[in-house]
């Protein structure tokens, strides 16, 4: 079965050397299924976010192994992190982080651009697609600034989506919305996890928007106490 | 978004805050530029100090100097012993320069002579009417002393040409005009040493810089002087040369004495404060330039810092879709030499202007006469230096805080919000 794994943790641990060696995790091991939407809860400071930077490769100070689609993530240097984040990870943060210095459309591209497998009017087109899905086409040549906080994500969950990541891992996703935005963010991820066998991993406090996800990882104090 | 990832992005950034840019743009400008100025000026400024003395100045000058000979005749038939007779005294015409037609042509085919101007001179009474004035004479090798002296520079009045295309005609110095009240076309009679007389035609003014030699010294055709002085062609007084490179004058007047029985002083004996002065001059300047490029240097690097503190949320974003540190390095690094290219053109071309318009400020003085305006050197050499000087710092002042940004840890950004 393992290799419908996309992502995989085996007794992963972190320590705050800085703040007084306080372990933060404590041999996390969790994994993700092709096509799964998972969601990661659990009450503020409990180590939730800390695991999701350690599984999206940016943080890479941890004990443990973690396999992203069957390759092992230790001991790789920062420029083949940086690929692998680019190639198979999508990123979706609590606040947008749109970059205000490009267009909607060139934000969605970037992460594109950066890969270089298409030639640039290829990406161009594939971007629209991606903002045409998540239906804000129409501010392709905003500037991001111009946005509203719902379509803001909806751009950076498409920039997300512009290379077809293996998995998309999202902090908090719904944070910083309203009721409305973030029934349509669900919605969103639902549709592509149900729709285009993404697989999905979110970290959120929103015990709702968990409920309703294929599988929610329940963790306190650094551990994992459930995975139903 | 054009160009690769990489260019695309780091045009994007700095279109993005395009005040930001220019200003660290202009900080490059303004350094190259004041330093392209300063410099400019400055070299001009010593070059006309050393004109000064170097136009005066032949870098070798030949002559046989009137003096006692240091071994009478008797002394050498009746060797250590006394003798009585110390009656030899030196003939007047022994100042010509013995052999000169062959030193001469020695010196024309030497590899580093660049000019030969022989000359002759001679004490007369400038008389006009009832005044009669004590001066000298100088016979002058037109062509030459216009193509390779700077003779003609100091005519003020007239021109030196006329010397050859007037028969029987003077340069006389402005001093001497004005106490005889002379204009150009004037007749002025001549009184030679031996009594005789010529009349010559007033052509040209000159100003030498030193007043007392402007009333005294007038300038004629050398073969003009030669028939008013009887004596044959190859009969000089002093010969002028001006070498390529001027450093080799005390060797070149070393073997010339030596090898041809004459006296010759080289340009560094003759003025030997020249040389320090120079030093001096030069040494202030290139202080100056230094401190300017280590100025314009400090400003670019605060600035370019400031430009990637500022950023530091764009890079972490970057970083987390895949940017790799080099990346992140290779943009600011575009963008501080972009600044630097651009900022250091600007400044060459604003240094330029800056330079020209210093050059049409009036600047008259009386020991220059040719010079009207201020002297700004434009020697591509300074453009060359303060273009590559731009380039390099920038280069490093954009260099220490890429490497910086390249290094920074996404998360410490993105989760500190």
């Amino acid at each position: 079965m393992r290799n419908t794994r996309i992502l995989e943790a085996n007794s992963v641990s972190k320590v705050f050397a800085d703040s007084g060696d306080l372990q933060v995790l404590h041999e996390v091991s969790m994994h993700v299924e092709q096509g799964e939407f998972v969601s990661i809860v659990g009450k503020s400071g409990c180590g939730k976010s800390t695991l999701l930077y350690i599984l999206s490769t940016m943080d890479t100070n941890y004990s443990g192994d973690i396999f992203l689609d069957g390759q092992l993530l230790k001991g790789r240097t920062p420029e083949e992190l940086a690929r692998i984040r680019n190639e198979k990870i999508g990123f979706v943060f609590q606040f947008h982080y749109l970059l205000n210095e490009f267009s909607v459309l060139e934000n969605v591209m970037l992460p594109a651009i950066k890969l270089g497998k298409y030639p640039r009017h290829q990406i161009r087109e594939m971007a629209l697609e991606k903002l045409r899905m998540l239906d804000v086409m129409s501010e392709a040549n905003k500037n991001p600034n111009q946005l509203s906080g719902g379509q803001k994500q909806r751009v950076a969950i498409a920039r997300a989506l512009i290379n077809s990541p293996k998995i998309i891992i999202a902090d908090e996703p719904t944070g910083n919305l309203d009721q409305v935005n973030s029934e349509i963010v669900f919605n969103i991820f639902t549709e592509l996890s149900g729709v285009f066998k993404q697989s999905l991993l979110v970290v959120t406090h929103d015990k709702e928007f968990a409920s309703r996800t294929d599988r929610i990882i329940e963790m306190v104090d650094g551990r994992v106490v459930s995975q139903v | 978004m054009k160009g690769g990832a990489v260019t695309g992005i780091a045009w994007a950034l700095m279109m993005a805050k395009w005040r930001q840019t220019l200003v660290a743009g202009l900080g490059v400008m303004f350094g190259i530029t004041m330093f392209v100025t300063m410099l400019g000026f400055m070299t001009g400024l010593n070059h006309l100090l050393d004109g000064l003395i170097l136009n005066r100045t032949p870098h070798v000058r030949i002559y046989h100097e009137l003096k006692a000979t240091p071994l009478q005749p008797v002394q050498k038939v009746l060797q250590d012993q006394q003798h009585f007779i110390r009656s030899i005294r030196p003939l007047v015409s022994k100042n010509k320069i013995r052999n000169s037609e062959a030193l001469t042509a020695y010196l024309k085919k030497h590899p580093n002579v660049a000019g030969v101007a022989p000359r002759v001179s001679s004490q007369v009474f400038y008389s006009l009417g009832t005044s009669n004035l004590g001066g000298t004479l100088q016979g002058v090798d037109v062509a030459t002393e216009s193509a390779k002296f700077h003779l003609a520079d100091y005519v003020t009045e007239g021109d030196i040409t006329n010397l050859i295309n007037v028969p029987n005609s003077i340069i006389i110095g402005k001093g001497i005009a004005d106490i005889m009240l002379l204009k150009i076309g004037d007749p002025l009679e001549i009184i030679m040493p031996d009594a005789s007389s010529k009349r010559l035609k007033v052509v040209g003014f000159f100003q030498s810089g030193i007043k007392d030699i402007d009333k005294v010294l007038s300038y004629t055709d050398v073969s003009n002087l030669q028939s008013m002085m009887d004596v044959p062609s190859d009969h000089f007084t002093e010969i002028y040369v001006n070498l390529k490179d001027m450093k080799q004058a005390p060797v070149l007047a070393g073997e010339i004495s030596k090898m041809f029985d004459v006296d010759a002083e080289d340009i560094q004996k003759a003025n030997s404060q020249f040389e320090t002065g120079t030093k001096v001059r030069t040494i202030i300047s290139y202080s100056v330039g230094i401190t300017l490029l280590i100025v314009a240097g400090f400003g670019i690097y605060n600035i370019l810092n400031m430009l990637i503190y500022e950023k530091m949320d764009t890079i972490a974003i970057l970083k987390a879709m895949g940017y790799s540190g080099s990346d992140v390095k290779r943009i600011f690094s575009i963008i501080s030499v972009s600044i630097g290219i651009g900022g250091g053109i600007a400044g060459m071309l604003m240094g330029f202007i800056l330079s020209n318009v210093i050059d049409q400020i009036p600047f008259n003085t009386a020991s220059l006469p040719t010079v009207k305006t201020y002297p700004v050197s434009y020697n591509p050499g300074f453009y060359a230096i303060a273009f590559l000087f731009s380039f390099v710092t920038t280069f490093f002042a954009g260099y220490f805080p890429s490497r910086k940004a390249s290094q920074m840890d996404p998360v410490s950004i993105i989760r500190g919000k």
